[in-house]
């Protein structure tokens, strides 16, 4: 089971509280977890991520495991920690707002 | 006894604002959508209940929702807008080309007779349309092909603004957009032309009377009268009796031409109104006075309606789709701010007052008026 952390404005659209739990089959990179959380929120298409290029926003970041996953390719395996769910893998709002 | 339903979006959420038909005692909804940009929401005229907002924000980009139960609940429908084909190049701000990119909704018009067609105007400049109620959202491309390439964007973006369905007439839109101008379909979005004869714009454009280029901040139709077109220009306000084919300026007596909305008065087609502001870049009132001006002429004769608008210290801004009237009688005019403020007037402007104060700087305002 994957742990996802969404940032409050997408908890607020996706209508969950706390973390998110996802079963990913396969590898789990950040692509295969986007994927199931898109598939089980589909509110949240085009908020993390382009729909078309599948670029992740500007203003989104990646964190896990006390690293910056931000610029890691999208299907570069997450950590074990995550992976195994002793880790979530936090989706966050860029440090923008002052 | 008939009410209104006030629709405001903010740069931090939406706020419904609903009275009966005195129009004295208001009951605010919100926020919704808190921290999010709503650039506009509106309802069906077909189905008033039936509401779409745009909504968005810098970090998580666009979200569409629509209610069905007149801005109580929402539920977020389709949000891919994506631009049919190659989208080519438009111009920057300093000439040189720019891929089109999409960045936001500003406009959503929702369909005369049909509650689940619905027309987006979004920046970079282009309509899409669905007719699933928010499901899918396709590009109208042809309107690019009319020298796309040769748009800019003005100070607020690249954004198409306006989007006017002629109710007599359901194969007929007119658009527009900062800064390109005015466009105009027969054919229901399959081809355009441009309607900016007569509109000068000697400091912006190489080619003052450009076919293409004029930055036009806002246009208005009475519902009785679509031939007949009012135009909050950069500077000017502009009038065409000819549906678009030519325009006149009408700015008159205004202490300034220069503003964003315009709107009419709901059962006098030549009764018309704006908010002159300093200069293009000086975004508040002259004097430090919040002034609506009506014109009962149609234009060129204008007055100063400030009774309960603030005559002093006062430097905010009212933008371009942050005016809008009620179809009571008498007719209810209403204008937003960027200092927070939506001012009601329930007689046609004479008189004023604050619906609310304190919300933040509201990028538009509609208003339906209910049985």
């Amino acid at each position: 089971m994957i742990r996802v952390v969404l940032p409050a404005h997408l908890r607020t659209l996706a209508h969950v509280d706390g973390e998110v739990t996802l079963d990913v089959g396969g590898q789990v990179t950040q692509r295969s977890v986007l994927d199931a959380l898109e598939a089980r929120y589909p509110m949240l298409r085009g908020t993390i991520r382009d729909q078309v290029t599948q670029q992740r926003r500007a203003f989104v970041r990646v964190f896990a495991c006390e690293q910056d996953l931000s610029h890691e390719p999208p299907d570069a395996p997450l950590p074990d920690a995550v992976a195994t769910g002793a880790e979530p893998l936090l989706i966050v709002g860029a440090m923008a707002g002052g | 006894m008939s009410g209104v339903r006030v629709s405001v979006g903010t740069r931090k959420g939406a706020f419904v604002l609903t009275s009966d038909g005195k129009r004295e005692r208001w009951d605010v909804n919100g926020p919704h959508f808190g921290g999010w940009e709503i650039y506009h929401l509106k309802g069906s005229p077909a189905d008033p209940n039936r509401l779409y907002a745009s909504q968005s924000s810098g970090w998580f980009g666009q979200v569409i929702q629509r209610s069905n139960d007149g801005g109580k609940t929402w539920e977020p429908v389709g949000n891919q807008f994506v631009y049919d084909g190659v989208p080519g190049t438009h111009q920057w701000y300093d000439g040189t080309p720019r891929p089109w990119e999409f960045k936001r909704v500003w406009h959503l018009e929702p369909s005369l007779t049909d509650p689940d067609t619905v027309y987006a105007g979004v920046e970079d400049a282009a309509l899409f349309r669905t007719i699933d109620g928010g499901q899918k959202w396709q590009e109208l491309p042809s309107l690019r092909d009319i020298k796309g390439h040769l748009w800019q964007p003005g100070a607020g973006g690249m954004c198409l603004h306006t989007i006017m369905l002629d109710p007599g007439n359901p194969t007929r839109i007119f658009i527009a957009i900062s800064a390109a101008g005015v466009f105009g379909t027969d054919d229901a979005g399959k081809t355009w032309r441009p309607m900016n004869r007569g509109l000068k714009s000697q400091y912006e454009l190489p080619d003052p009377d450009a076919e293409v280029g004029h930055c036009v901040h806002r246009i208005a139709m009475h519902p009785s009268r679509p031939g007949v077109l009012f135009m909050q220009k950069h500077w000017d306000v502009m009038r065409t009796d000819d549906a678009g084919e030519s325009w006149q300026e009408v700015s008159g007596n205004l202490p300034t031409d220069f503003g964003f909305p315009i709107d009419v008065h709901a059962h006098e087609p030549d009764t018309i109104y704006v908010v002159p502001i300093k200069s293009d870049s000086e975004h508040y009132p002259p004097d430090g006075k919040l002034r609506v001006y009506r014109s009962r002429t149609g234009g060129h004769e204008w007055e100063a309606l400030t009774k309960g608008l603030p005559q002093s210290h006062c430097y905010l801004n009212v933008l371009r789709d942050a005016m809008a009237v009620d179809a009571l009688d008498p007719c209810g005019v209403y204008v937003g701010t960027t200092g927070g403020q939506v001012y009601a007037s329930a007689d046609a402007g004479n008189t004023w007052a604050p619906i609310v104060r304190d919300l933040p700087a509201v990028l538009s305002v509609e208003v339906q008026t209910l049985p």
